[in-house]
């Protein structure tokens, strides 16, 4: 008896408040955002852009651009990761990577040899750092093997601590790890894919 | 363990349930303003907030916060929170619209905001959210059995103003 009240009171509630729609939330958070902004609490924006290697995620920190992540690594996994080494103070706020989105659809245009937005390396430290502030001196449509970026750094023996900072590019693409590949001429591991990595080798090569 | 989760996630996650909250509590136009000021304050106060903490009952309390301080400081909300007091509108969205709520829902709303204020709460927070008398207790006050009874006395009330209606 109660209990058949008790969800019809209920049943009265979820009508008195149903469910937002999509397109509700969609302009609540535009002003969350908005107010967020102008607050300085958006620690980490995120966009999502199509490319012909795939849906890339681009992060940037109030200090630039700290994450470009591939369609294979998993959002929630990317995003994870950046709440927890960053900050958890992350909303999806396209209006911030406007610049950076508009650079890479220029690049694959091949419109744009290299990228002009300031980078946050917080995402990366030491000699791999290093590794990825030597990466931009391999040119446009140039390669370079893992071999030569270690002597490169003053480091000849670090072949494979080279191959791990390639591989754990926070920034793939705008820091040209794809440029490194093997001294026998195979194109070698890529965080989005070998078969990305060839992709951007083609395109650099007919540039 | 898992780190925190970005607040994005949180925004998708909980965004509609507290802004039901805020809609049964407010109103549509008032219940925008305090959606927004709930996950603005959420955001600045998230990386404090402990890790494994129940997060919808987290912005539940906050926005049981703006909710208390929108209710004090309207003249209009007191008036309306009066039982017999016409609705003006600002409760339901759709008090004007056809295709809205029929006079049934309308009374609920009605008796709704006519219920004391922590028998209000404790019904939307328990009935609305499902959050347990326990979580109702650390918003509103006082104990679990407390806030167990604030419901059912709610309900009670509303099943009473439903009955009399039919």
């Amino acid at each position: 008896m109660t209990s058949q009240h008790e969800s019809a009171v209920t049943a009265g509630l979820v009508t008195l408040a149903p469910p937002p729609t999509p397109q509700e939330l969609a302009v609540l958070h535009a002003r969350l955002l908005e107010g967020a902004e102008l607050a300085g609490l958006v620690d980490v924006a995120y966009r999502t852009l199509d490319t012909p290697v795939g849906v890339l995620l681009l992060a940037a920190t109030p200090a630039g651009l700290v994450r470009v992540a591939y369609e294979r690594e998993g959002t929630d996994a990317v995003l994870g990761e950046l709440a927890t080494r960053v900050s958890p103070r992350i909303l999806e706020a396209p209006g911030r990577l406007d610049i950076t989105a508009r650079q890479l659809e220029e690049y694959f245009a091949r419109r744009r040899r290299h990228f002009e937005v300031p980078l946050d390396m917080t995402l990366s430290s030491g000699f791999r750092r290093m590794v990825l502030g030597y990466l931009p001196n391999i040119a446009y449509g140039h390669t370079a093997s893992y071999g030569a970026v270690a002597a490169a750094v003053d480091n000849p023996k670090a072949v494979r601590a080279v191959g791990t900072a390639c591989a754990t590019n926070p920034l793939p693409l705008v820091i040209p790890c794809h440029r490194v590949i093997r001294s026998d001429g195979v194109t070698g591991a890529y965080r989005g894919g070998a078969e990305a990595k060839r992709q951007l080798l083609r395109l650099e090569a007919a540039g | 363990m898992r780190g925190k989760q970005p607040f994005e996630t949180v925004v998708s996650r909980h965004g509609a349930t507290v802004l039901r909250v805020c809609r049964a509590l407010l109103g549509a136009v008032d219940a925008d303003d305090a959606w927004s000021d709930t996950f603005l304050s959420a955001l600045q106060a998230y990386p404090e907030l402990a890790e494994g903490a129940n997060v919808e009952a987290w912005l539940v309390t906050i926005a049981h916060r703006k909710a208390v301080d929108l209710l004090r400081r309207s003249n209009r909300r007191t008036e309306f929170s009066r039982p017999g007091v016409t609705v003006d509108g600002a409760l339901s969205p759709t008090t004007d619209d056809v295709a809205g709520p029929t006079s049934r829902d309308l009374d609920l709303v009605r008796s709704l905001a006519a219920l004391p204020e922590k028998q209000r709460f404790a019904v939307v927070y328990h009935y609305l959210v499902g959050l347990p008398y326990r979580e109702v207790a650390a918003i509103i006050g006082g104990s679990a059995e407390a806030a167990r009874r604030a419901a059912s006395d709610g309900v009670a009330k509303l099943r009473t103003a439903k009955g009399a209606a039919e």
